[in-house]
């Protein structure tokens, strides 16, 4: 199969990328760009860990081709803090021990990220639904549920405080 | 150098962050921020990748197998199979069971996945081409799924290599498909105990086939560098140290040149403890190439061949006084192990440790048999998330109490609380041979049920059935009790060898001149935090503040051997090994604070992080003090430096133990459940870090959730794999999983350096019990006894059905 290029922004950084038709965003992601964070634990849209934000959107990176998202932005869980400061998320996932092996973590922060941007101040209810798309085996949910609703206490009063 | 820490007692405590803090994870700014480093993130030059054709049939003999066609797939580089492992040896491996397993198929594939050939390409896209162009020729077999129908004399032989072996590696076998036959206990006396009971409540209690399912699959990367003669091998590894061992003893090549790594690992829960052909075939490959060569399975790959855990059918018999006291158990066991004995358990124990199902309870004579079957699935038998079937076993006793209770129209909580081991039995030694080191069950058992208010509860439930009879209702209330003991920490090197390898485990400290310092141990992390606690562990041992301490483990070139980490043993035996390490340096320590304060070793005494001369509280040297003088003073008769390595084997193995109560709503007509509330009590001993004890709680509460409830490993009569993907097979999001609450109490362990006894596996191992006891519960008034698990909901709605509950 032949390779063609195709122009992807990346954590606010424009890529061009050369590959088959057939690569799934993943592994361009992955193994050509060395972004690893997003991982892959079962390439079927079941489990979530490979979760990126693609235009504002929760998307599952092991289902898609790179070619369906050119011309698109793409965030990672690498794109969210700044050099040297974690995230606000990251820092309650740390705080409250929302995460064990990590392996569920990058997608799990990527799409509760998202999830404060669609439901700025959520209940626990929301956020139980709203992270159902990610899959964790060490945590039982419970204190990632505690760390994302600390994080948006956080964000909210922040915000509030700006205003 | 003088030493600034604060002068309060109370703030140098707070600042070591030692044994009993909620110390937050080091290992957290890494993985949150997508830095963590697991195999599949491994990048080397010139990497290939590896993976496998695998078979779709269960059972069938390999006619023949073509790679010429896929040999010209761009990309391509090696297609290895069975004929090219043999010259080397390598086709077959050892099974850490005492068996042996093929690499690659032999003549025969046993289970549908089974591995076949390896391809070996560019990338995996290329290796997935080539997959699609081997062409293999099978001619079908006639399959056996049920371990009972193999046993059956016309059975059709699946082990032929083992054709007229009648004696295997744990004793004698009966059956061309049996694999050995374990006793424990007394036979004789059990069933003349059974024969003259008031009471005898007997069940078939199944425990069905499910996986681990850790979030990241199985991997490894192998490297062969054919200039130096050395193997580097990256993989997802819960036992590096026997990993190396096991390359070595089948590759030939000397350990001394073999370096494993497990790097991160995304979870394991005992899928990674095993040896796989995935590892064996990148190491071939690598050699084969000169190039690395990564292998990751896919999840398909990972539920279909990879480390299958329980499937055991555990039929019980229980005998009892008319007033409820147990006089005496019996078990028999047929264990369906698949098509090869690859489980992970130690040497002398083919079923594990399941002989600790006379559970909590005070049995004065009891017998078990356990009898191992060959079938046409996936082998493996590992312990998912419990120590080497403690989990089946707890599960069997908690059902046959609650049968008995039945049998003899009693109250179930009540049942156990006469039944108990009292706490001044401890130490305790049961009738199946094992000496339970601590527990108080009855304190742990009040307090759980008044933290449910029980009595309440069954006061709501019995209105609430007879709400239902008048038709107000198609709601029932379960109350899932359990109390359970386990038996973790293998374990103690006379009796506990996996491969002939005891099962110490050890630790090696260096402290830095200027007060800081490195610990290696031989276990790994798999998220247990590990790089957390065993600093903690080691800071109340060394004075030193945990953020100071830097624990590394997973590299065979560094770290000192060690048996790794599942079967919840890395806090009871790792963890003892890191506070006797830590104790010779505080012994060395203060030598050197006493030279350094010109008294007497015996003048000093230990407080918080310095040694005192005693009466004398303004005249001390603190550990950082005295780190800095190990490395500047030429002290008489002492070497410099301070370091110490302790290989710790554990003279017994730990009891941790707990009590949990599920209550659950059910709807009759949908089958539909409900977690109303889950109440989790856990003693596990000492309690190094209380935030990642309860992270680790709810944790194992949500993996039994998911066995309990839905989650299973399901085969048709044709041995296809029915639940290859995490479609079929059930792992709860966040939705499904309710809130748990936990609570503890402290029986510390007596023979334990620091009283930990690990608890990791405590919630797999007693949440089954608690949420499958809810279901039968719920239905208890209407006649219900046994119903196996998963309890789906088309289970459940069956158990209503079948009780003529839908009119
Ligand atoms: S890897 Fe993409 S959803 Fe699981
Ligand atoms: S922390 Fe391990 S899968 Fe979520």
């Amino acid at each position: 199969m032949g390779k063609q290029h195709y122009q992807i922004t990346v954590n606010g950084e424009a890529k061009d990328i050369l590959a088959e038709p057939r690569e799934l965003l993943i592994h361009t992601l992955r193994e050509q760009l060395n972004i690893t964070g997003p991982h892959v634990g079962c390439e079927t849209s079941h489990c979530g860990a490979c979760t990126v934000d693609i235009d504002g959107r929760s998307i599952k990176a092991c289902t898609v081709f790179t070619a369906q998202v050119a011309g698109k932005e793409i965030t990672t869980v690498e794109g969210l803090g700044e050099p040297g400061k974690l995230h606000i998320l990251q820092e309650m996932f740390k705080e409250h021990h929302g995460l064990q092996c990590g392996y569920c973590t990058p997608g799990m922060i990527t799409r509760a990220h998202r999830l404060l941007q669609e439901i700025p101040n959520p209940t626990e209810e929301e956020v139980r639904f709203g992270i159902a798309g990610n899959l964790c085996r060490c945590t039982g949910y419970q204190n990632i549920v505690k760390s994302i609703l600390a994080a948006a206490a956080v964000m909210n009063a922040s915000q509030e405080a700006a205003e | 150098m003088t030493d600034q820490t604060p002068i309060s007692r109370e703030d140098r405590v707070e600042k070591l962050k030692g044994v009993g803090s909620q110390r937050k994870r080091v290992e957290d700014a890494r993985f949150t921020q997508g830095k963590g480093n697991y195999v599949d993130d491994i990048k080397m030059p010139g990497m290939l990748f590896g993976d496998f054709v695998r078979s779709p049939y269960a059972h069938a003999r390999v006619v023949s197998i073509n790679t010429e066609a896929a040999l010209k797939v761009p990309g391509v580089l090696a297609v290895l199979t069975a004929a090219d492992l043999a010259p080397l040896g390598l086709h077959w491996m050892p099974t850490l069971a005492g068996d042996k397993q093929m690499v690659l198929a032999d003549g025969k594939v046993l289970y549908q996945g089974q591995e076949v050939a390896f391809v070996v390409a560019t990338d995996r896209y290329a290796a997935a081409d080539g997959i699609e162009a081997v062409e293999v020729e099978y001619s079908e077999l006639p399959v056996v799924v049920d371990p009972f129908k193999a046993l059956l004399p016309d059975a059709p032989v699946l082990r032929e290599d083992l054709e007229g072996k009648m004696v295997g590696a744990h004793g004698p076998r009966k059956h061309h498909n049996h694999i050995f036959t374990w006793e424990q206990g007394d036979k004789d006396a059990t069933e003349a105990v059974l024969a003259g009971a008031d009471v005898v409540a007997e069940e078939m209690v199944y425990y069905h086939r499910t996986h681990p399912c850790p979030l990241e699959p199985c991997g490894c990367v192998a490297s062969m560098d054919k200039v130096n003669g050395k193997l580097t091998l990256y993989g997802t590894f819960q036992a590096p140290h026997a990993i190396r061992t096991v390359v070595s003893l089948i590759s030939g090549i000397e350990e001394h040149n073999i370096r494993v790594i497990s790097p991160d690992i995304g979870g394991g829960f005992g899928n990674k403890v095993g040896a796989y052909p995935g590892y064996v075939c990148s190491v071939v490959a690598s050699i084969v190439t000169g190039k690395p060569v990564k292998w990751v399975e896919d999840r398909m790959d990972n539920l279909m061949t990879t480390a299958f855990a329980r499937d055991y059918w555990m039929k019980g018999k229980i005998a009892a006084t008319k007033e409820g006291k147990i006089t005496g158990l019996w078990c028999h066991v047929t264990a369906d192990h698949g098509g090869f004995d690859a489980c992970a358990d130690p040497t002398k124990f083919p079923a594990g440790f399941f002989n600790i199902c006379t559970g909590s309870y005070d049995i004065p004579v009891a017998y078990l048999a356990v009898d191992g079957v060959y079938t046409n699935k996936a082998p493996g038998g590992v312990a998912y998330r419990c120590s080497f079937r403690v989990t089946e076993a707890a599960y069997f006793i908690e059902r046959m109490v609650e049968i008995l209770a039945i049998e003899l129209g009693m109250d179930a909580a009540e049942l156990r609380r006469i039944n108990f081991i009292k706490a001044d039995q401890f130490p305790y030694h049961s009738a199946l041979g094992w000496e339970y080191d601590s527990g108080d069950y009855h304190t742990a058992w009040d307090k759980a049920l008044a933290a449910v208010d029980y009595e309440g509860l069954r006061k709501e439930q019995a209105e609430r059935v007879e709400a239902f009879k008048r038709g107000e209702t198609r709601k029932l209330l379960g109350i899932g009790l359990t109390h359970f003991t386990e038996i973790v920490g293998a374990g103690p090197v006379k009796n506990c060898d996996i491969l002939g390898l005891g099962m110490f485990d050890s630790c090696e400290i260096r402290i830095h001149p200027t007060g800081s310092a490195i610990a290696r141990l031989g276990t790994i992390s798999q998220g247990q935090g590990h790089a957390t606690t065993f600093a903690q562990i080691l800071a109340s041992e060394i004075g030193l503040p945990a953020d100071s301490i830097t624990v590394e483990e997973g590299d065979t070139d560094t770290a000192p051997y060690g048996l790794g980490t599942y079967g919840s043993r890395s806090t009871p035996v790792a963890g003892a090994a890191t506070a006797m390490a830590g104790r010779k340096i505080r012994a060395k320590a203060q030598m050197i604070a006493a030279y350094l304060l010109e008294v007497h070793d015996n003048d000093l005494e230990w407080d918080v992080d310095r040694f005192v001369v005693k009466g004398a509280p303004e005249r001390f040297k603190t550990m950082k003090e005295i780190a800095f003088a190990s490395y500047n003073q030429a002290i008489p008769g002492l070497e410099p430096g301070l370091e110490a390595v302790s290989y710790y084997d554990p003279p017994n193995m730990t009891y941790p133990f707990g009590a949990y109560i599920c209550v659950m709503e059910i709807d009759v007509d949908t089958g539909v459940h409900e977690i109303r509330q889950f109440y989790a009590l856990d003693d596990c001993g000492t309690r190094i870090n209380p935030m990642i004890i309860e992270g680790q709680v709810h944790g194992g509460l949500t993996e039994a959730l998911a066995i309990a409830m839905g989650q299973e490993i399901a085969y048709d009569e044709m041995g296809n794999c029915k639940t290859g993907t995490l479609m079929d097979f059930f792992v709860p999001t966040a939705w499904e999983t309710p809130h748990y609450t936990t609570d503890h109490t402290t029986t510390p362990s007596p023979h334990h350096p620091i009283g930990a006894k690990g608890v990791g596996e405590s919630p797999n191992v007693g949440g089954v019990p608690a949420f499958s006891n809810a279901v039968h519960d719920a239905f208890r008034a209407f006649g219900l006894r046994q119903s196996h698990m998963p309890h789906d909901h088309w289970r459940i709605w069956k158990i209503a059905n079948g009780l003529g509950l839908h009119g």
